[in-house]
C-alpha cells in the first residue's frame, strides 16, 4: 500500500519537480561513457566463455546459463562499430531485463562493456536530447545525453538497441 | 470479515469446466444408450454443483439457467420422464451454452444473449410439454412420495444431528427458506435439551416436525435440505395423497411450479449485459494426484538422507572411505534421477483430456453429413506431458474431421460395397518405445494413391517419370499446395490442412505416417515423444562447441573411410554406407564453425541420422558421452535458430545446443 502511493508520488512529482532523476549505471566502451536506467539491471559478472551460436549476427558472442535460463550475450564494440579488443580481467557482462517490442514481454539479456563505472543520478534538467550527428551514426538508440562530472554520457535506450527483431534480420 | 472471492474464482471455473465435460460424456452415453441410473445421476449433480457454485459466486444467468436444465435432469433422474434424442440434443446444446457464459464470465467478454435465451426456451419447452406425464405415468401412482408431482402439502421431519452447528449450518435459515415456498406451519421439539448445567450452546438439540402447505414441488425441498442432508435425518412425506387425473393436473402444476423460474431468469439475462469486471490473467494450472506429490515428498526426503550423509562422509574424509563415497554419489545419482522421474510425471496427463472431446464431434458431424458412424476410443487413460496434450488437440480433430467428411462413405454406399452400414472411427493411444503412439483409423474408403500421384504430377511436385513408395505417395498429402486445392477432397478425400497437421506434429517433435488400402480404410499414425522436457542425448564435438544429437534420430555412428566418399556433381557429398549412399551434412560449414579440427573425412566421425524416412551422415569431430538433457529454450530470450531445436545445461554450467535434425537435413538441401 505504502509502495505504490510512494511511486505514484515520485511520478507527479517528476511532472512538477525536474529535479529528481533516474539512476544510472555507468560504463566505459572504448573510452566512451554510456549509461543504463540502473532499474533495468539485473545483474554484473566478469566475463567467461560463452556457447556461440551459429548464424547469429556477430554481435552476438553466443548465450550463457544464467541460473538455468539462456541468455544471450551481446558485445557492444561490435554493435557500436568500435573497434575490437581482446577481453580482459576488467571485461564485465550487464544482465539486463528488456521488453521485446514486438510481443511485450521481458527478456533476458546480456551486454559486454570494457568496464563499469559508476552509478550517477542524472536530473532531468540535465538530460539533452541526442544532437542529430547525419546519417553517418545511428543515434536512434540513445535516448538522451547527460552531464556527469563533466564527462559527456550517453544514455541508452536498451529496448530499442537490443531489439531482439533487429537480432533477426541478420 | 469480508473474504475475497475472486481468490476462489479460478477454482470454481476449472471445476465448473471439469463439470461440464462430465455432463457432455454422460449425455453422450445416455445417447448411445449405455445409460444407467448413475450415469444421469453424475449428470445430476454435476449441473447441481455448478448451480452451487455459481450462486455462491453471484454468477445468477449461470445459476438460473443450470436451474432449470437441473429440474429437467432431476424429472428424469426420477424417472418421471424419458429423454429423448432431441431432449439430448437440447441438453448438449445447453452445455455448450454454459460453456460459452462460464467462458464470457470468466474472460470478461459478452455472454451471446440470444443464444442463451433459446436455449432456455427450448428447455423450458421439453418442461412444459407433456409427455412427462403420459409416458411413465404407471410408475407414478405406485411411488406419488418419490415423484415431482405436488399434492397439496407436505410433512416434513427436521432433526439435525447433534453436530449440525459445527459445520457451520443455521436451522433458522432452512426454516426461513422452507417458508418462502409455502405456507409452513410446525412444531418444535425440545424434549432433546439437555439440563442447563450439560448445555452446550454449540450442540444441536432441537428437531422440528414441519407442514408445509401449497404448492411445492419435492425437488423444491430436496433443494433447501441439499447441503445439510449429511447432518440430519430428514423425511419428507406428502400431506395427503390426492389422486387425480394425473395427466392434465400434474402438467398443469408443472408450468405452474416452474413460473417462478422463467420470470427469475429475466432480470438475470438483463444483468449479464453488464460487462463483468475482467478477470485476472488466466494462469494455466494443473491437478496433480495426491499421490504423485506423496511419491515426490518420499523421493526428497531420500535424497535429504543421502546428501546427509555425503556431508558427513566429507566432514572428515580419508582415501580409506573412498568406496563409500562412491556409494553415496551412486545413490545421489538414483535418487537424483527418480526425482526428476516423478517432477516430470506431475506434468504427465492422461489422454482422455484430448480425446473426450470426440464422442461429441463425431455425432455432431455424423449427423451433419447423414453418415453412421461409430467412434471407439482405446488408451485413454495413456499419460502425455501436458504441453503435448494441449497442442496435439488441433491437429486430432483435423485428422477425425477429415475420416469422417471423407474417409467413411454414405451408409448406401457402405453396403453397395459390401461394408457394415455404420461406419467405424478409431482412436487409439499407446507407448512404444519411448514414444507415444496415436493412430487413428477408418474403415472408409481408403486413399486411392493413382489420384494422389496424378495430382502430385498436375501440381509439379513428382516428375511423372519417378516412381515413389507408397509412403511417399502418402507424403504428398501433407504438401501445403495440395492442402488449398479445394478439388482434391473431392476425388481422394484428404487435403485441408494437412500440412499444418504435419507442421504442428513436427513441431512437437513427433511425425505422423499413413497407411491405407483402397476400399478398406486408413490408418493415421502419429508418434510423439513422451515429454518435450528432457531427451537422451549424444553430446558431440565440432571445434571447441559441444552440441547434442537426440539419440532417438541416431541410427549409428561410424569412423568413416576415404574411399567410401563420393562427390556428386562436384559439390554434394555422399558416403556409401553398406550399399546405401548417404548425403553428407558437414556442422561446420553449416554452422560456419571456424576451429573444426576435422576436415578430411577419416579425421572425423560420421553420425548417422534418420529424420523424415531419410538417413544423412552428419559429420562431425569427436562423440564425446550420452546423457539425458533438460531442454531449455532459446526463443525465450534470444530467438529461433536454424537448425537448433533448443539449448540445455552441461554438468560443468556450459551451454551446450541441441541440434534438429531435422532442419539441418532441410538446411543442407
Amino acid at each position: 500500500m505504502t509502495a505504490e502511493t510512494h511511486t505514484e508520488g515520485t511520478d507527479e512529482l517528476l511532472d512538477v519537480d525536474a529535479d529528481l532523476g533516474d539512476e544510472y549505471l555507468t560504463f566505459s566502451l572504448a573510452h566512451e561513457e554510456y549509461g543504463v536506467d540502473i532499474l533495468r539491471v539485473r545483474e554484473i559478472r566478469g566475463w567467461e566463455a560463452v556457447t556461440r551460436v551459429p548464424n547469429s549476427p556477430d554481435y552476438v558472442k553466443g548465450v550463457l546459463n544464467l541460473r538455468g535460463a539462456i541468455v544471450p550475450v551481446i558485445d557492444l564494440r561490435v554493435r557500436f562499430n568500435l573497434p575490437v579488443e581482446e577481453y580482459t580481467s576488467l571485461t564485465v557482462v550487464i544482465v539486463l531485463a528488456v521488453e521485446d517490442k514486438d510481443d511485450g514481454r521481458e527478456k533476458t539479456i546480456s551486454v559486454v562493456v570494457d568496464e563499469i563505472s559508476d552509478v550517477v543520478k542524472a536530473k532531468l534538467s540535465d538530460i539533452q536530447t541526442t544532437p542529430k550527428f547525419g546519417s553517418a551514426l545511428d543515434t536512434e538508440y540513445i535516448s538522451g545525453i547527460a552531464d556527469a562530472g563533466g564527462k559527456m554520457l550517453m544514455l541508452l535506450d536498451i529496448d530499442t538497441m537490443l531489439r531482439v527483431s533487429e537480432m533477426n534480420q541478420h | 470479515m469480508s473474504i475475497d472471492m475472486e481468490q476462489f474464482h479460478q477454482v470454481f471455473f476449472e471445476e465448473s469446466f471439469e463439470g461440464l465435460d462430465i455432463m457432455e460424456t454422460g449425455l453422450l452415453n445416455l445417447d448411445s444408450g449405455e445409460a444407467d441410473n448413475e450415469e444421469i445421476n453424475s449428470i445430476f449433480r454435476a449441473a447441481h454443483s455448478i448451480k452451487g457454485g455459481s450462486g455462491t459466486f453471484g454468477f445468477q444467468n449461470i445459476s438460473d439457467f443450470t436451474h432449470i436444465m437441473e429440474t429437467l435432469l432431476d424429472e428424469v433422474r426420477d424417472g418421471i420422464r424419458e429423454l429423448t434424442h432431441e431432449g439430448i440434443n437440447i441438453l448438449l446444446k445447453s452445455v455448450d451454452c454454459l460453456r460459452m457464459m462460464m467462458t464470457a464470465t470468466s474472460e470478461g467478454g459478452d455472454v451471446d444473449e440470444a443464444e442463451v435465451k433459446t436455449n432456455f426456451e427450448a428447455l423450458q419447452n421439453i418442461l412444459d410439454s407433456e409427455s412427462a406425464a403420459d409416458t411413465p405415468s404407471a410408475k407414478q401412482d405406485a411411488a406419488t412420495s418419490e415423484s415431482d408431482q405436488a399434492p397439496v402439502g407436505w410433512k416434513i421431519k427436521f432433526a439435525p444431528h447433534k453436530n449440525f452447528m459445527q459445520f457451520g449450518n443455521d436451522p433458522v435459515r432452512i426454516l426461513r427458506e422452507l417458508g418462502g415456498l409455502g405456507d409452513l406451519k410446525g412444531q418444535v421439539d425440545t424434549s432433546k435439551v439437555p439440563d442447563f448445567d450439560d448445555f452446550n450452546p454449540e450442540d444441536m438439540h432441537l428437531s422440528w416436525d414441519l407442514m408445509l402447505t401449497g404448492n411445492v414441488s419435492k425437488s423444491a425441498i430436496d433443494d433447501v435440505f441439499a447441503w445439510v442432508e449429511d447432518e440430519s435425518d430428514i423425511s419428507i412425506t406428502p400431506l395427503s395423497v390426492v389422486k387425480e387425473e394425473s395427466a392434465i393436473s400434474s402438467a398443469e402444476k408443472k408450468t405452474a411450479s416452474k413460473k417462478p423460474v422463467a420470470t427469475a431468469a429475466a432480470p438475470a439475462a438483463a444483468k449479464t449485459t453488464e460487462k463483468k469486471e475482467k478477470s485476472t490473467a488466466a494462469s494455466s494450472s494443473i491437478r496433480v494426484g495426491i499421490d504423485k506429490i506423496d511419491d515426490l515428498i518420499n523421493m526428497v526426503g531420500e535424497l535429504v538422507i543421502t546428501q546427509s550423509m555425503l556431508s558427513l562422509l566429507g566432514e572428515d574424509f580419508n582415501m580409506t572411505r573412498l568406496e563409500k563415497l562412491q556409494e553415496g554419489l551412486i545413490q545421489l545419482d538414483r535418487h537424483t534421477r527418480e526425482l526428476q522421474e516423478s517432477v516430470m510425471q506431475i506434468r504427465m496427463v492422461p489422454i482422455s483430456f484430448t480425446f473426450s472431446r470426440f464422442p461429441r464431434m463425431v455425432r455432431d458431424l455424423s449427423e451433419k453429413l447423414e453418415k453412421n458412424i461409430e467412434l471407439v476410443m482405446y488408451g485413454e487413460n495413456t499419460e502425455l506431458d501436458k504441453t503435448v496434450i494441449e497442442k496435439i488437440g488441433d491437429p486430432l480433430v483435423h485428422l477425425v474431421r477429415n475420416s469422417i467428411d471423407h474417409g467413411i462413405e454414405m451408409p448406401e454406399d457402405r453396403v453397395a460395397a459390401g461394408k457394415p452400414e455404420k461406419g467405424t472411427i478409431q482412436l487409439n493411444a499407446f507407448h512404444r518405445g519411448g514414444n507415444i503412439v496415436i493412430e487413428i483409423t477408418d474403415d472408409g474408403k481408403g486413399i486411392d494413391k493413382d489420384i494422389i500421384f496424378q495430382k502430385g504430377i498436375e501440381k509439379g511436385l513428382v516428375d511423372p517419370g519417378s516412381k515413389l513408395s507408397d509412403q511417399q505417395i502418402y507424403d504428398l498429402l501433407f504438401n501445403p499446395g495440395f492442402s488449398t486445392a479445394a478439388e482434391i477432397t473431392d476425388v481422394s478425400g484428404r487435403g485441408v490442412g494437412m500440412d499444418v497437421v504435419k507442421k504442428n506434429i513436427m513441431s512437437l517433435g513427433g511425425a505422423i505416417e499413413t497407411h491405407s488400402v483402397k476400399g478398406q480404410g486408413t490408418i493415421f499414425s502419429i508418434r510423439l515423444p513422451l515429454t518435450l522436457a528432457i531427451l537422451d542425448g549424444q553430446s558431440v564435438s565440432v571445434g571447441d562447441d559441444n552440441y547434442i544429437i537426440p539419440l532417438v534420430s541416431i541410427v549409428e555412428s561410424v569412423r568413416p573411410k576415404k574411399e567410401m566418399l563420393n562427390m556428386v556433381a562436384g559439390k554434394g557429398e555422399t558416403y556409401k554406407l553398406r550399399d546405401e549412399y548417404l548425403p553428407i551434412i558437414r556442422v561446420r560449414d553449416l554452422f560456419k564453425i571456424p576451429d573444426a579440427k576435422a576436415d578430411q573425412l577419416e579425421e572425423g566421425l560420421l553420425v548417422v541420422v534418420e529424420a523424415d524416412g531419410k538417413r544423412f551422415g552428419v559429420f562431425v569431430d569427436d562423440l564425446l558421452g550420452q546423457q539425458q538433457v533438460v531442454i531449455k529454450s532459446l526463443e525465450s530470450n534470444y530467438k529461433r535458430i536454424r537448425g537448433v531445436s533448443g539449448a540445455t545445461i552441461l554438468g560443468d554450467g556450459s551451454v551446450a545446443l541441441i541440434l534438429d535434425i531435422p532442419s539441418l537435413i532441410r538446411m543442407s538441401d
